[in-house]
């Protein structure tokens, strides 16, 4: 195949501003690390359990933080367009499980508190900083919101083996700058600005 | 027409097998770290399982020490524990207390008569919003060392084969100290009675940052009354809550609390070896029980005495039995509140 030499020398890329970058990246090792602590954690009795729950808690926290910025960021900034080429099944999961991820990266946490508060346990961010209850202390509140916690939880870490292996497809296989809009530094230049589509993204300013 | 804008891949096969090989990887990563490739990992599930009998877990109840009575009262603190810790707690004043009375044993409906080890759970609350919580029992010493120990202790108990006892006590030889303990210590009459001991080692950090490794206990201020269990079994299987409704409806009880400060090089990892009687005590303060609630309706019900739930100026030292328990009566805690309808609230049907 001789592509390469018909692509325009210009390379217009599109990409997610640098915050954005930066928080996708953050948070993608806090998220990640979230949930191998959170399985590992609920699996042994062994004194690293207490380490474990310690850094869960602050965690927790702070990528609630975080994501709610980069829901400001993304409603400010917006996404660049994905390939017009890309086939419909593929557009439509990639702004469904997008819209999951926003959702998953707030509520989590959000839930995570408030089961705490519902089983009357102290939200504790640092040996002197406690948080306040978010919900009244419930025993069947504590099942919902655990119930939750526990399976939403599998459901986010699938999302994201989900998401890992979309963006490895759109980098290795597809190679259509969807993986550079969002990739620490471009893998390669080839990538023609004529593919952009127009209104781009799944969560948009309004 | 926009393929041909795009650099066609290298090697499909070899990227989507690269791609799967990636996912894989830390889907098993995730697995490993969940314990699924390793059964042998003692589990909080496993412990709590541990504790049923062969006729199941207690529905709605705690998985131990299921059998239990609320208490609510106060903790007056003298100001001699600010020297060995800064939490607020241990300032002169006084603190609220939600507590439980309660019974060493998987049955809710045990014979009060017929259990040997009787524990208080307590959590003290201060104004700065933190909570000391702690679970106490009345034996002066843990029965094992570890809490593998304490697994193998469970199967033991457990087993069928006759020997299966003899064996775990000729492997962890500490446990015939608590044997004797519960053969000769004096059964008394009344939860008030009772001494309560916080087994685990804990380390206070006093307000110029010094660590001090102790442990606490709780000494009646009611004189113990001997009385054998064949004579404590004529007062019926609920004796002990009876009569402790009674007792404080004619005044509080009360206990004084002591903290033990360690010498260097004593056992702080090992709650079934005691500190020699000759350590630093402090007395820190007085728990004062002036109110007594059936637990279906009590304040303490859906309280988890989780003994890591510590205030700013206490934290958890090298004996590994705090994590695991906090580990393990959350497991417990999920699943009996999951339970709610096997344990009605309102004893009488009336609303909550």
């Amino acid at each position: 195949m001789t592509n390469v030499q018909r692509l325009r020398p210009a390379r217009i890329i599109q990409r997610f501003n640098p915050l954005q970058r930066a928080l996708h990246w953050i948070m993608a090792v806090c998220i990640l690390a979230m949930l191998f602590i959170g399985v590992g954690m609920v699996s042994t009795v062994a004194s690293e359990y207490l380490t474990l729950v310690n850094i869960h808690k602050p965690l927790g926290i702070l990528i609630l933080i975080l994501a709610l910025i980069r829901l400001v960021v993304r409603l400010r900034y917006g996404a660049p367009p994905l390939p017009l080429d890309l086939p419909e099944p593929m557009k439509l999961a990639a702004y469904l499980s997008h819209y999951a991820l926003y959702a998953l990266m707030i509520a989590m946490p959000l839930i995570g508190w408030a089961m705490l508060s519902a089983a009357d346990y102290p939200v504790t961010l640092w040996p002197s900083v406690w948080l306040p209850q978010i919900v009244p202390q419930s025993a069947s509140l504590h099942t919902l919101l655990w119930n939750a916690h526990f399976y939403l939880a599998f459901l986010f870490f699938a999302l994201i083996l989900m998401h890992l292996a979309a963006g490895l497809f759109h980098a290795l296989i597809r190679r259509d700058g969807v993986f550079d809009a969002m990739g620490p530094a471009l893998t390669h230049d080839e990538i023609a600005p004529g593919e952009w589509r127009e209104p781009p993204a799944p969560i948009r300013s309004r | 027409m926009p393929e041909a804008l795009r650099p066609a891949p290298r090697n499909t096969i070899g990227s989507l097998a690269l791609i799967a090989g990636i996912v894989a990887l830390v889907a098993a990563t995730f697995s490993y770290t969940a314990g699924w490739f390793s059964p042998e990992r003692l589990t909080p599930q496993k412990l709590v399982d541990g504790f049923a009998g062969p006729s199941g877990p207690p529905l709605g109840h705690r998985r131990n020490h299921a059998k239990g009575i609320c208490f609510t009262g106060m903790f007056e603190a003298n100001g001699a524990g600010s020297e060995l810790s800064h939490a607020q707690v241990f300032a002169k004043g006084q603190y609220p207390v939600i507590g439980r009375f309660n019974l060493g044993t998987p049955n809710p409906n045990a014979d009060d008569s017929k259990e040997r080890v009787r524990g208080l759970g307590l959590m003290i609350s201060t104004p700065d919003g933190q909570e000391w919580r702690m679970a106490m029992i009345d034996p002066p010493f843990f029965p094992v060392a570890s809490v593998e120990a304490f697994r193998e202790l469970q199967i033991a108990s457990a087993s069928k084969e006759p020997d299966a006892m003899a064996k775990f006590a000729g492997a962890h030889p500490e446990i015939a100290a608590f044997g004797g303990w519960a053969k000769s210590a004096p059964w008394t009459g009344s939860y008030a009675e009772e001494p309560y001991n916080a087994l685990n080692s804990f380390i206070f950090t006093d307000s110029s940052g010094s660590d001090h490794a102790v442990r606490w206990s709780l000494t009646p201020a009611a004189q113990p009354v001997p009385a054998p269990p064949e004579e404590l079994a004529k007062r019926g299987p609920n004796f002990l809550e009876t009569e402790i409704v009674d007792r404080i409806k004619n005044g509080p009880a009360r206990w004084t609390m002591k903290v033990t400060v360690a010498n260097a090089g004593d056992p702080t990892s090992d709650p079934s070896k005691a500190w020699p009687q000759d350590r630093r005590s402090v007395e820190v303060g007085v728990l004062t029980v002036d109110k007594i609630e059936a637990e279906a309706d009590g304040p303490c019900r859906d309280i988890n005495f989780d003994p890591t739930v510590l205030p700013n100026g206490i934290r958890t030292s090298d004996d590994p039995f705090p994590a695991a328990r906090s580990s393990a009566y959350r497991v417990s805690y999920d699943r009996r509140t999951a339970e709610e309808k096997d344990y009605p609230r309102a004893a009488t049907g009336a609303s909550q």
